[in-house]
This record gives structure tokens, C-alpha cells and sequence, in this order.
């Protein structure tokens, strides 16, 4: 019976232990708060480069806006004593992610990358996801948006328009990965290197506050950046195992 | 207790003679009723549903934070009327309660029917719903399961299982009153009995088979009907939101499913009472008898809802305590104590026995009960979400008006579905209201060639 011999087998490498933490390549990125100014242009990069649409104005004003990465503002203390602190909230690409096991026709799930893919064509919009991500990055699509003219020229051929019904979140620019990797398949089927592949976010961040890499690669500089005191995930409490390591913002006189 | 259920001098044939009259003669008052039922069903559901099936679901009031709307609400407050349908039958079959036998049929038609909105209003709330079936297990060309591990996934299972248990049990325990019905009807009516009661003689035989497999059914559905609420409630549950991820929610669902279905039996019952002409069948017994199961279950509600709230506070996280806060004194607070006064209070009118055998006032009480639970769904929808882990993302969801006319249509929905159940399946048990009647004297053996009533046509 060879259809039970393979279901067995299959079954036995699903017990294995790091079945569901070992990855071909283990992207991760890093945001050191002790450099963003908050400025925005990460939101900006990311709008372009995902075919985000501009929702406009009504749907801004109902709390439809689109933004696989946001500016997250916090105020502290009473004027004039005011702080103002910023940080940058963007899909987690949990590895213990609760979004993938709530789904009921998996149209999200963990791929051999580590990363949390979504699958646009597979979602029937329950929005389950999105209630169960604690981090609130997952963005559904309420209608179908338009793209003034000239602005649909500038869509990104790489990435799909989303129709409405379907839930959309920050991908980590999986198309810059996936050509990063087949260039490096066609050179003789090396590894990707470090920084040969940035998302649009990272890319463009003026202050370099961001890196991305690969945590499998000890040599990678978020590997490095990871092993800094200042790193944390945010709601670490909650288990969710984050791909996105954030280091602390340096207060007073910190020599 | 059957002393004062119905008058002595109800006969067998009196039984035949009401069931099958409500069945045949039907009043111009009904078809006016059924008319507008349907008209606000295609105005209040369809329409605004096809609108939003075009736009998207940016037509309800949905927005980042809250993602989940009245939609899922409703879902879960249809789903709990339908418990105490079939559930309260089967737990009342097996312990032999007399009270039962007038009022099962048109509560378990009641469960049929809260289930078959229940599953519109899943249709409503996903954003592609002419994908839905991919949610369901079946080859496939794409070769994709659904994810099993989804506690969605699970629901899709409970609740199929539950719409085919107690479709099965509505129909089985309905057969010998079809075929009563089939020796007294003529014309198109004949025919669809004859197929309805699938050959029904009434040996003993026949009725053995009945009697196990009615009671094999029942058995079965209790912990069916107890696993489905429990499931649906795990929708939340199983999630990491505050004031959801709880594991007080599974019995708090399943009593709040039970204690609104039963609320809603006490309404079915009034109409069915009053305006089908069954005041000797549905008595003063069935009112108190129910309320007293009401007052029960509304003490429990509010134990839970107590419960609910003092875990949330012992926790002492500051989500947990947010989302209590905002729950009990936040934009929604209004809604929350109208809940409170509409579940836990008022229910208390029923301690009195003059309070419970009073129709007009229990009838008061169990919409009242029933516009609290619906509340009380939208609480837990609304609220949770707007106030989660991160402040930035911190929210305000309000119905839009394509929701409140879904709302609205999905109940003229279900009374279109019940109007059309009363003209077809005997809404009171013929064979099983005279079981608790005094035996009639034997008859001659020389049979009189009268039949004991004339068909109308």
C-alpha cells in the first residue's frame, strides 16, 4: 500500500522537531528606533512599490486607509513637557503567527523562507486573519480601488492589483526575493548574499534605520544587529516568534 | 402535570380535526402576512446584499481595527436561537417530559430555520462569497484542502452536521403525523403527503423503528447542539484578542444560545397560540414551564457575564483591563447596560408564577430577552476588536444602514421560512399530543362508513 507507506512518511516529517522552524533562508529585518525620524518615506517606498491603492479621502476618514507599513505615533506627557515617539509597524512575519492557523482555506500560510505568505487568489475574505494579528498589519480590501490616470502606469508589473474581498499585508517585497534568488540559482546555484536583496522599505529609509537579511547566515548584519542589548520584539509576551527585531530607542544620557 | 394541560374533553378527533383544519384553511390574513414578509425579505435582505455584492463590503461599517461587523453578530445570534429548538425536544424526549409534545415540532422548525439564516448571514459577511465553497472539503483540481486547523473550518463541519441532525429529526418524528394528514387531505395536498410519509402504515413494527431511532437521534443531537455553540464560540477563543481569548467562552456561548432560543420558543409560541388557534394545545403549562427554564438560565448568564468580568480584572493586564473598560463604561456603555437590564434583570419579573402563566408579558419579556442577546453579540464583535494590543491602532465601528437593513430582512426572512413551514408540516404533533390524552372507547366492530372528518377542498 503505497499510498500509506507515503502517508506515514509524510507524517513522520511532520513530527519532527524543527519541521515548522527550519527555512531554506530565514529573512529578517531590523528596525533601530534610536535612528528613525519618523519620516515617512519607508510608507511612501512601500506604496509605490506594492501597488498600494490611495483610498481617498471618505475612506481615510472611515479607517480604510492601506498601509502595509505605518508610522505608529505615540505622545507622552502634557504640553509643553511633550514627547513624541515613532515606530514602525509592519507584518511580523511571525513564525508562530496566529493569522495562519485561523484561515480556513489557508490562504495565508508559512512558506520555506520563513516568510508569512498571502495568497490573494485563494482568500474569500473572512477577516479572521486580521482579527486574530495582534500587530493590526492586515489590510482588506473593502472595494475595488482605481488609479487616476497617469498613475496606473506606474504600477509594479511584479505585483498583483488586488480586487476587492481579499486581505492584504506587507510581503517583505517577496518579488525582489524571489528574482534575488533566481539570479543567484542561474550563477551556479549559489546562496543569496547578504544585502543583495532590500525591500522598498529598507531601500529607501534615509537614516538607514533598517537592515534585512538572512538569520540563518551568522555572518548576515541583521544576525549581528539581533545579538545587540537593545533588541526586542514588540508584544513579545504573546509567542508569536516575530521576524521583525526592533532595537530600543536610546533615553537620556547613555554614553 | 397533564391535569390542567388541556381540557379533559379533547378528543382524538378533535386533535385530527385542528391540526389538519390549520394545515387546509388558511385566511386571507395569512397570505397578507406572508406577502409582506417576503416583500421586506427581498427589500431589507436581498436587495442591499446584491449591492454589496457588487461594491465590496466597504457598504457596511466595517473599518481596520473592527474588520468584523454586525454580519458576524448575527451570525452568532441565529445560530443560538436555533439551540434550544431541537436541543430542548431531545432532552425533554428522553426524560419523558408530558409538557413537551404540543410545542417540539415548531421548536425544532425553529432551529431548521435559525440555522438556514445563520448560513446566509456567513454568505453575507465573507468578502468573496462566491469562493465560499472552498472552505468546504472536496477534490478538487487544485488539489487544496481547507486548513483543518482553523476553528472556522470547524464550524463549517458543526454546523452542516447540526443542519442535517435536526433535519433528519424534524423529518422522522414527523411521519406519522404525515400520514395522518395524508388520510385526510385530497387533491395536490394528498400528493405530497403520500411522498412525504413515505409509505407510513402505522404497524407496530413501524412504530418500534420509529420510537428507537427517534430516540437513537436524540441522544445523539444533545451533545451535537452542545459542540456547536461551543465551536462557534472558539472563533473568538481561539484568537489572542483581549476579552476574547477566554476559556470561559465556550459554556458562556452555550448558555447564552440556549437561554435565547428559548426566549425565542416563548414568541413562536404566543403567534402559534394565538393566531393558529391552538389554545388548547399550547397552554398556560408550556409558559410556565419555560419560563422557569428561562429564569434558570438567565442567572447563569449573568454568573458567566460576572465571571467574564472578574477574571478580566484578576488578569491584570492592562489590554484585558482596557478592554473591560471600554466595554462597560466606553462609546458602546449605553448598549452594554441595556443588555444587562434586558438579560439579568428584567428575567427576574419571572420568579413570580402569576408573571409566567400571563402570556402578554412573557411575550414582552422574551423579545426583550432576545434584543439583549443580540446585544450581547454585538458587544462581543464590536468592542473586542476596537480596543487591542496596539493604542495607534485603536478604533470606533458603527453599523452602517446597509447593515441594520440586512438585520431587518434577515428576520422577515425567518418568519417567511416559518409561514411556509405551518402550511406544510403539522405544527403540533398529532400522534404524540394523544398519547396524552385518555384513551377513547373501543370502537364498534361493524365500522359506521362515516369518516370522522370531511376534507375541504
Amino acid at each position: 500500500m503505497s499510498f500509506i507507506d507515503d502517508f506515514l512518511a509524510s507524517w513522520r516529517e511532520y513530527r519532527e522537531p524543527g519541521y515548522y522552524d527550519s527555512f531554506d533562508y530565514h529573512w529578517t529585518m531590523t528596525v533601530d528606533l534610536d535612528r528613525c525620524t519618523g519620516c515617512g518615506a519607508c510608507v511612501t517606498a512601500c506604496q509605490a512599490e506594492n501597488n498600494i491603492p490611495i483610498v481617498g479621502e471618505d475612506a481615510l476618514a472611515r479607517g480604510r486607509e492601506m498601509q502595509w507599513i505605518r508610522i505608529e505615533k505615540y505622545w507622552e506627557g502634557d504640553f509643553p513637557d511633550v514627547k513624541l515617539r515613532f515606530i514602525p509597524m509592519l507584518c511580523q512575519h511571525c513564525d508562530a503567527a496566529p493569522c495562519e492557523t485561523v484561515c480556513p482555506v489557508s490562504a495565508t500560510y508559512h512558506n520555506q523562507d520563513g516568510l508569512n505568505a498571502q495568497v490573494y487568489n485563494r482568500c474569500i475574505g473572512t477577516r479572521s486573519c486580521a482579527v486574530y494579528c495582534p500587530y493590526e498589519v492586515r489590510y482588506f480590501n473593502y472595494n475595488n480601488h482605481h488609479w487616476d490616470a497617469p498613475l496606473e502606469q506606474q504600477l509594479n508589473p511584479d505585483v498583483s492589483v488586488r480586487e476587492k474581498g481579499v486581505m492584504e499585508k506587507c510581503s517583505f517585497c517577496i518579488q525582489r526575493i524571489r528574482q534575488a534568488k533566481d539570479v543567484a540559482k542561474d550563477e551556479g546555484g549559489r546562496r543569496v548574499q547578504d544585502g543583495e536583496v532590500q525591500p522598498a522599505c529598507v531601500q529607501t529609509c534615509p537614516t538607514e534605520a533598517m537592515a534585512f537579511g538572512d538569520r540563518n547566515d551568522p555572518e548576515s548584519q541583521v544576525s549581528q544587529i539581533m545579538s545587540d542589548e537593545r533588541a526586542y520584539h514588540v508584544l513579545e509576551d504573546l509567542n508569536t516568534a516575530p521576524s521583525v527585531v526592533y532595537l530600543r530607542k536610546v533615553e537620556g544620557d547613555v554614553v | 402535570m397533564s391535569s390542567d394541560a388541556r381540557p379533559q374533553e379533547l378528543s382524538y378527533a378533535d386533535v385530527n380535526r385542528d391540526v389538519v383544519r390549520s394545515l387546509v384553511e388558511t385566511g386571507s390574513k395569512y397570505y397578507i402576512t406572508l406577502a409582506c414578509s417576503i416583500a421586506v425579505m427581498l427589500a431589507c435582505f436581498f436587495f442591499p446584499w446584491f449591492y454589496q455584492l457588487y461594491y465590496g463590503i466597504g457598504a457596511a461599517g466595517v473599518n481596520h481595527p473592527s474588520v468584523w461587523g454586525t454580519y458576524l453578530a448575527s451570525f452568532i445570534f441565529w445560530i443560538g436561537l436555533s439551540h434550544s429548538g431541537t436541543l430542548l425536544s431531545c432532552v425533554l424526549h428522553i426524560t419523558n417530559s408530558e409538557w413537551r409534545k404540543a410545542m417540539y415540532r415548531s421548536a425544532e422548525a425553529m432551529t431548521l430555520f435559525s440555522l438556514m439564516v445563520a448560513a446566509m448571514m456567513v454568505m453575507v459577511h465573507v468578502g468573496r462569497p462566491w469562493f465560499i465553497h472552498w472552505a468546504v472539503p472536496y477534490p478538487n483540481q487544485m488539489e487544496m484542502w481547507p486548513n483543518f486547523r482553523s476553528p472556522l473550518m470547524f464550524d463549517v463541519m458543526a454546523i452542516t452536521t447540526y443542519l442535517t441532525g435536526s433535519s433528519i429529526f424534524i423529518y422522522m418524528g414527523s411521519i406519522p403525523d404525515f400520514a395522518a394528514v395524508r388520510d385526510r387531505t385530497t387533491g395536490w395536498r394528498h400528493h405530497m403527503y403520500v411522498i412525504l410519509s413515505l409509505g407510513w402504515r402505522g404497524t407496530d413494527l413501524e412504530w418500534h423503528r420509529l420510537r428507537w431511532a427517534y430516540t437513537f437521534l436524540a441522544v445523539l443531537i444533545i451533545p451535537l447542539a452542545v459542540s456547536v455553540h461551543s465551536i462557534v464560540s472558539w472563533d473568538f477563543a481561539l484568537s489572542i484578542v483581549p476579552a476574547l481569548h477566554q476559556t470561559i467562552f465556550a459554556p458562556y456561548f452555550v448558555v447564552g444560545a440556549i437561554y435565547s432560543g428559548t426566549a425565542g420558543i416563548v414568541t413562536v409560541m404566543y403567534f402559534l397560540r394565538k393566531y393558529m388557534n391552538f389554545e388548547q394545545y399550547i397552554t398556560k403549562v408550556h409558559f410556565d414551564n419555560l419560563g422557569k427554564l428561562l429564569l434558570v438560565l438567565s442567572l447563569i448568564w449573568t454568573y458567566i457575564n460576572i465571571v467574564e468580568i472578574f477574571s478580566g480584572w484578576y488578569g491584570g493586564t492592562s489590554t484585558e483591563g482596557e478592554a473591560i473598560r471600554y466595554r462597560l463604561f466606553g462609546y458602546y456603555a449605553p448598549l452594554y447596560w441595556e443588555m444587562i437590564l434586558f438579560c439579568a434583570v428584567a428575567p427576574l419579573l419571572m420568579i413570580s408564577k402569576r408573571f409566567r402563566t400571563s402570556f402578554v408579558p412573557m411575550l414582552i419579556l422574551s423579545i426583550l430577552i432576545n434584543i439583549g442577546m443580540y446585544t450581547e453579540r454585538f458587544l462581543i464583535v464590536g468592542t473586542s476588536l476596537s480596543r487591542q494590543y496596539l493604542p495607534d491602532a485603536w478604533g470606533l465601528y458603527v453599523p452602517s444602514l446597509v447593515e441594520l437593513s440586512i438585520i431587518v430582512g434577515s428576520v422577515a426572512m425567518f418568519i417567511t421560512l416559518f409561514l411556509i413551514f405551518v402550511k406544510i408540516f403539522p405544527s403540533v404533533s398529532i400522534y404524540e399530543v394523544k398519547e396524552t390524552l385518555p384513551e377513547p372507547e373501543p370502537e364498534p366492530d361493524t365500522p359506521t362508513g362515516e369518516p370522522e372528518w370531511q376534507p375541504t377542498h
